[in-house]
């Protein structure tokens, strides 16, 4: 590679030259270098990883995990594939825990925002607690969400949820055994299947389509010879 | 120098970039820039495959090495199965949910295994959107036609029409499902235009789209009680004295036990290819994306095609080094992002299709433009800011929230600073050669999604993948089912592996792994 000049260089020499940090791994020390995620250091520590990896990419929710950091004694919560490790900080993953899923069928439920109490009659024994918002690692006010579900605001809790990776983080923490985040998922298929305008430019496509609106240039097109077929791609700009 | 130094020459060149047109470039220009930057021309990377369907194809080492790679089951193997059904799909990601839900909607017995858990996939990662062309100025034609042109006019004719053309009634069924696609103001579905394209087709929810789309299908998967498996691991296929697939062996991951699972078809849906980090490249894939699909069919007699074609995004974070690989959303280019080398200069039409794309950021590096961290990776910067600039404040946050969190995690706000990228290893252009029926040239043998090959030609098209997903998805499930109740079972043989293992050793058992991989060997080793 070309690159002689030193002027285009991030000077971080740390990036390199790791300073080893001591992390404790569900109750166990390890050195590892500073700043690796959290599932980087479990495989730098010699642990194989099979539950609690997915996408490695924040959005599975796989990787949940509890986290301290030296000298302060809240433990937060974290995307182990997303959370840099520092000195001191204790970590364990977090196992799967079994909240219980309502089963429904989304496309002919009777009145979504009444069934919801069936589906989920814990939902409107909220108490308010806001443990589940402070377990969200993706920053998601659950609680407020949970209340706008019971209230039938199924649009917000659709636009709040978006971010959900499903990681079950506020699952475990809530008093009233609610699990915030299938409750969410449900109020958000019900405002998508139900409470959302139908498009209609969606429909006039479906039906020119099975009306042959393109079956001639489908003709056209697929008759063309190699070259013909690559001059005609090279006129759409 | 530190990053924020070098980040004030995106800042002061902004204005002046801003009145630049970048034309994309004519096909005789592009294809010079590809072959000599884009990965895929390196010889050295290169080799035939020795034996098999493809002998004598080239592919790169990583994965000829693969293919040749030994089966982990014994030929006495005890064959007795512990699951019987009618359709059983491999692979739990966007293309197994659908094969799943349709094959059981139409009425067959379906086993859906996976090697993580129900969901865990390259799919869920989806941050672009769908290419469906739904807008009155498009037409299935016109997406046919920008596919072709982003494929090197090698895709497959047959496979791309069934896609373009059943991509509307896809859509009708996500919302159906309650998908959240993002609207217009009059309620019709929001299109934004994606690299390659020439007509706004992208279907988006925010930047979570893969998202949305797997929660829903996730939960529609259990709501019909659909029997998993999970953190099951194909490791072979079964097949009976004809040489058709009957079934499956796994590994199951948290005992280390197999399962044999007997069915009348099997659907592969196992997705890439990215953690096999060919050429020493970084990916953006998820962390089961080992390329099993391919090991599994070929040795069971199934060609594969184009697998000597790989997807480079052209944005993967380089820095700071806990995302390195992780990709930036092609988005920010869509609506405008600047890609800037370390002169403040723009030097390629951001959108042009992703292999001219990462072809000019490898130029820039090689050639010294790049902006090298003291880790020893080079990129150019990604004007994210001038978002903000150009649509007011606030932009970037309310467009890419995903993206933002990302990156806010490390203390980097990329509404304010530029974020410094170079092409990652991110999607198997080829794979296992399918019909419209999504059926391989091995009966009762399905393939659809990523592991699949032809569709694509040799360079997938943005939001091409989402939808081809649900397209063949559906389609081999269909198959499948409606296949499945005039059938009997067939026996449960390793008739192929004899052949293959035979086969082999006349070319002297040169690989000498077993595959497939299942999970990247990450773990440190004293
Ligand atoms: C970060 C990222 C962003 C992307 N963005 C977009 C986008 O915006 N638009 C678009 O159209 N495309 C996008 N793509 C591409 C697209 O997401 C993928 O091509 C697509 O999701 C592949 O789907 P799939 O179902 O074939 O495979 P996957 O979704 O990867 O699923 C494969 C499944 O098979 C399982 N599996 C693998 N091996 C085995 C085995 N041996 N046994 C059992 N199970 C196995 C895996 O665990 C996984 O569940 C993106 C890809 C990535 C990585
Ligand atoms: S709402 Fe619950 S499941 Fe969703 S991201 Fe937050 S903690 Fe995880
Ligand atoms: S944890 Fe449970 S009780 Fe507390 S606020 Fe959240 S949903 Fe309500
Ligand atoms: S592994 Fe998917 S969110 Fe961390």
């Amino acid at each position: 590679m070309a690159q002689e000049d030193k002027e285009n260089v991030i000077d971080q020499p740390e990036v390199i030259r790791h300073k080893m940090v001591t992390i404790e791994i569900a109750g166990k020390k390890y050195e590892v270098p500073e700043g690796i995620t959290i599932i980087k250091a479990l495989w730098y520590s010699g642990q194989e990883v099979v539950r609690g990896a997915g996408c490695l990419g924040g959005f599975c929710g796989a990787c949940a995990a509890y986290y301290r950091t030296k000298d302060d004694p809240k433990v937060r919560t974290c995307l182990a594939c997303q959370m840099a490790v520092q000195d001191g900080m204790s970590i364990t993953m977090m196992p799967p825990f079994p909240a219980r899923k309502a089963t429904y069928d989304i496309q002919t439920l009777d009145n979504p925002k009444q069934d919801l109490f069936n589906l989920y009659p814990e939902a409107p024994l909220c108490r308010n607690c806001n443990a589940c918002t402070e377990a969200c690692p993706q920053q998601i006010d659950v609680r407020e969400g949970v209340w706008k579900a019971v209230f039938g605001d199924f649009k917000s809790v659709s636009e709040m949820f978006m971010d959900c990776v499903m990681c079950g983080m506020c699952t475990p923490v809530c008093i009233a055994d609610i699990a915030p985040n299938l409750v969410a998922l449900y109020v958000s298929r019900a405002e998508g299947a139900h409470f959302t305008e139908k498009p209609l430019g969606l429909d006039t496509r479906i039906k020119e389509i099975q009306d042959g609106r393109f079956n001639d240039e489908w003709a056209k097109i697929l008759t063309m010879t190699e070259k013909e077929l690559a001059d005609h791609c090279a006129k759409v700009k | 120098m530190d990053v924020h130094a070098l980040q004030q020459i995106v800042h002061r060149t902004r204005d002046a970039r801003r009145k630049q047109t970048i034309p994309k470039l004519p096909p005789a220009e592009r294809d010079q820039l590809i072959h000599k930057y884009h990965p895929d021309y390196r010889a050295s990377a290169y080799r035939p495959i020795r034996f098999g369907p493809n002998a004598d194809d080239k592919t790169v080492v990583e994965l000829a090495t693969l293919l040749e790679g030994d089966s982990p089951i014994a030929d006495g193997f005890d064959l007795t199965p512990d699951y019987q059904t009618d359709v059983l799909v491999v692979g739990g990601g966007g293309a197994g949910c659908a094969a799943a839900l349709h094959a059981h909607g139409a009425g067959a017995k379906v086993i859906l295994a996976t090697k993580l858990r129900l969901g865990d996939s390259n799919s869920v990662m989806a941050q672009g959107g769908m290419q469906i062309s739904v807008a009155p100025e498009d037409s299935p034609v016109t997406h046919f036609v920008d596919t072709l042109k982003g494929g090197h006019m090698q895709n497959d004719h047959q496979l791309l029409k069934v896609m373009v053309e059943e991509g509307p009634s896809i859509a009708k069924w996500l919302l159906s499902l309650g998908v959240l696609f993002d609207r217009d103001g009059d309620g019709n579905l929001h299109v934004k235009k994606g690299g390659g394209s020439s007509k706004p087709r992208l279907l988006t929810c925010s930047d979570y789209t893969g998202l949305e789309i797997m929660r829903v299908l996730k939960d529609e998967v259990l709501n019909q009680k659909i029997q998993l498996l999970e953190f099951c691991s194909a490791v072979e296929l079964t097949s009976d004295e004809e040489g058709n697939c009957t079934g499956a062996i796994f590994k199951d991951l948290d005992n280390h036990r197999h399962v044999v699972v007997a069915a009348k078809s099997v659907i592969l849906a196992t997705g890439g290819i990215g953690r096999l980090h060919i050429q020493g490249f970084p990916t953006s894939n998820h962390y089961g994306a080992t390329g099993d699909g391919l090991c599994l069919a070929y040795r069971m007699g199934a060609k594969l095609m184009h697998i000597d074609t790989f997807q480079y995004h052209p944005s993967g974070a380089v820095y700071p080094e806990q995302l390195i690989g992780a990709l930036v959303t092609e988005g920010i280019r869509s609506e405008g992002g600047h890609l800037v080398n370390a002169k403040g200069e723009r030097f390629v039409n951001e959108l042009d299709t992703r292999d001219v794309v990462s072809s000019s950021i490898i130029r820039e590096c090689e050639e010294g433009r790049g902006i090298r961290t003291m880790s020893g990776r080079i990129g150019v910067w990604l004007d994210t800011p001038l978002l903000d600039a150009e649509q007011g404040p606030g932009t970037v946050e309310k467009h890419f929230p995903a993206m933002m969190m990302q990156f806010e995690r490390f203390g980097i706000d990329i509404s304010k600073d530029p974020v410094l990228i170079y092409p990652t290893l991110h999607y198997q252009n080829g794979g296992v050669k399918i019909n419209t029926d999504s059926e391989t040239n091995v009966k009762n043998l399905f393939v659809a999604g990523e592991a699949s090959g032809g569709l694509h030609g040799r360079n997938r098209l943005m939001g091409n993948s989402l939808l081809d997903l649900m397209v063949y998805g559906k389609r081999s499930g269909l198959t499948a089912a409606s296949r499945a109740g005039a059938m009997k079972q067939g026996k449960l043989t390793l008739m192929h592996l004899q052949r293959f293992r035979t086969d082999a050793k006349m070319h002297g058992n040169l690989s000498g792994v077993t595959s497939p991989m299942i999970l990247p060997a990450y773990t440190r080793k004293e």
